[in-house]
């Protein structure tokens, strides 16, 4: 017989363990977007904590004035649209082939997509390769050598072999070509996986830094992570941030949170779709085939 | 062309022009296939494949001016030049320590959350707290940074703020070595638990229902439930997850100790990634560099191969 008290106590913990995680979240992503909009007066009080005291945007829109933040978002957007396209289109003429049974050769071929899953060349001579192609500082440093990903690629495979061979067949005997049968019938088939893998190249693109770190030494091609990096990591002198944004009046904790906040605003902007999104492309990515 | 081959091709053999099963066959039936592949296949062999050749920079005494061709053999002394290095082993032991400590503490965090959140009826509620819980993976280290130092600053931070208020005494979270230490491991913790839950909970739903309902009529409580049906039931990924973690012990992120770390606490925070950047792209010693990148990439795939291996003896599916 067990006991119904011993039930209680056990959900009250568990949903007591569930309520700190969640807050433990969000809390801290709160308080920056907090001190963001806030006065410099409650800031230096220390008296900003999940809210807002002194509401003003005056920091959002120190940064818009910012050319140099304006243009390093710009040049973020282009590189991960850009970075998403090709990566799109190298996923798909991978993983279409390698879909197919009847294509010689095809371990081979897979096997030498899925090795660069275990083993890569590292930093360095990834760096000589790049500075040899002269692409130190150009965005297709940041475009071309990541864009095919064999993890995707495996994702795409996997959602192409799901669909019915019944169904190409009867395209060929109707006498639609190779093209034709990608174009008009495997590829309306996937659009959710290939949303859900475009969006995995365009998330992963806009966080990651560590290229932009390498390859990109010209200020101006600073794409928005890498600036952001310099503006939070700088000992919080103000010379260097009002280098950046105009004479700086501000309080730098206030600055350096609305740039946090306005380096990641679009991932935050369609953050519920795009979980949603990304959690069934986990979903397939785990279903080994 | 018909890849299935046409009736004629069944009724009288293939045509004596192509060679039955021969190369040239394949190539020309499907040859768009093949085109297709081969864009990708550029960009694998250009961007992958090429720097494992530059690898062998390892093992030359590479000299930019002279360039790669000119460049003598020096074999493996660049290897135990790195090994005898007191840095190198500073930055090897670190790596090792916070993967280890990653492991420690991240890797039963998602487990714990996925079992618990299993146990939420209110749907709304796991609902809502699950989106909230996945939002720290979608924030680049960078952002994550500027987010936690703010938070852990001594002077102005929250924590702190909150830690006087009740009387204790500042703790330096992010700028002292053993601090830092843990608190990298926390925001580590803190940024993979959630999305982490999510193989776990698909696994908790694949457990069969009659299970529960057997050990209800057996007298089990929650937590019996849970100890002698869940946990069991999820073994098998478990183990798999366990594997792959193992797997990249060696194994280190960029991001994450660049933007997390600072130069006080370089002694600690200093991993192989940080150090091959330093040592290599600030200072150019190129051949150390790669010979500790070729040491760390080597020792990954060994270790990929070997979890593999456990994992296929343990009764999972392998990834190779």
């Amino acid at each position: 017989m067990y006991s119904r008290t011993a039930d209680k106590v056990f959900d009250t913990i568990v949903y007591a363990v569930v309520i700190i995680a969640v807050l433990v979240c969000i809390i801290p992503f709160l308080h920056v977007i907090a001190l963001s909009l806030s006065s410099n007066e409650a800031v230096v009080a220390q008296k900003v904590s999940i809210l807002p005291i002194g509401f003003n945007l005056e920091a959002y829109s120190r940064i818009i004035k910012d050319a140099t933040m304006i243009r390093s978002l710009l040049l973020t957007i282009l590189i991960t649209v850009l970075f998403t396209l090709l990566g799109m289109f190298l996923t798909v003429c991978c993983a279409y082939p390698l879909n197919k049974k009847r294509l010689k050769g095809r371990k081979f071929m897979s096997m030498i997509c899925i090795f660069t899953l275990f083993f890569s060349g590292g930093i360095i001579p990834n760096y000589i390769l790049i500075n040899n192609l002269k692409l130190l500082n150009s965005i297709w440093s940041l475009i071309l050598p990541l864009a095919f990903s064999a993890y995707n690629m495996i994702i795409i495979k996997n959602f192409f072999a799901n669909i019915p061979e019944s169904l190409e067949e009867s395209a060929y005997l109707d006498g639609c070509t190779d093209v034709g049968i990608l174009v008009r019938i495997v590829l309306p088939l996937s659009a959710p996986a290939l949303a859900t893998i475009a969006l995995f190249f365009a998330v992963g693109r806009w966080n990651t830094f560590q290229d932009a770190l390498f390859y990109i030494t010209k200020p101006d091609l600073y794409p928005l992570q890498l600036k952001l990096n310099l503006i939070v990591s700088a000992s919080a002198s103000t010379e260097s941030l009002g280098e950046s944004v105009g004479a700086a009046q501000l309080v730098p904790e206030v600055l350096k949170a609305a740039c946090v906040m306005f380096a990641t605003l679009p991932i935050v902007i369609v953050y519920p779709w795009l979980q949603k999104y990304f959690v069934s492309g986990v979903m397939i990515g785990a279903v080994k085939g | 062309m018909n890849p299935l081959g046409t009736s004629s091709d069944l009724v009288r053999g293939k045509p004596k022009a192509l060679k039955a099963n021969g190369f040239l066959y394949y190539l020309k039936r499907d040859f768009f296939l093949y085109l297709m592949f081969f864009i990708p296949l550029c960009f694998i062999f250009l961007f992958y494949y090429v720097p494992m050749y530059g690898l062998t920079i390892a093992f030359k005494d590479y000299d930019v001016i002279r360039g790669y061709m000119e460049s003598p053999w020096i074999g493996f002394d660049a290897f135990k030049e790195v090994f005898k290095s007191p840095d190198f082993l500073k930055v090897l032991r670190n790596t090792l320590v916070l993967n280890f400590l990653d492991l420690l503490f991240g890797f039963p965090a998602p487990i714990i959350l996925a079992i618990f959140l299993n146990e939420i009826r209110v749907k709304w509620f796991k609902r809502v707290s699950q989106t909230i819980l996945y939002l720290p993976h979608f924030l680049s280290w960078v952002i994550i940074a500027g987010i936690m130092y703010q938070l852990f600053s001594p002077n102005t931070g929250l924590v702190n703020i909150l830690i006087r208020s009740l009387g204790g005494q500042t703790i330096p979270f992010l700028t002292e070595k053993w601090h830092w230490l843990f608190t990298y491991v926390g925001i580590g913790v803190w940024q993979t638990a959630g999305w982490g839950t999510i193989i776990y909970l698909a696994a908790i739903t694949g457990i069969n229902s009659e299970l529960y309902e057997a050990a209800v009529v057996d007298g089990a409580g929650r937590l019996r439930k849970i100890w002698n049906i869940t946990l069991p039931g999820i073994r098998s990924t478990i183990i798999v997850m366990l594997i792959i973690s193992l797997g990249r012990i060696m194994g280190s992120s960029f991001d994450r100790p660049y933007a997390i770390g600072n130069p006080i606490v370089r002694e600690v925070a200093d991993v192989i990634a940080t150090f091959v950047y330093r040592v290599g792209i600030q200072s150019l010693r190129y051949n150390t560099a790669t010979a500790i990148g070729l040491f760390q990439s080597g020792v990954g795939l060994i270790l990929v191969l070997i979890t593999d291996f456990i994992a296929i003896k343990v009764g999972e599916k392998g990834i190779v």
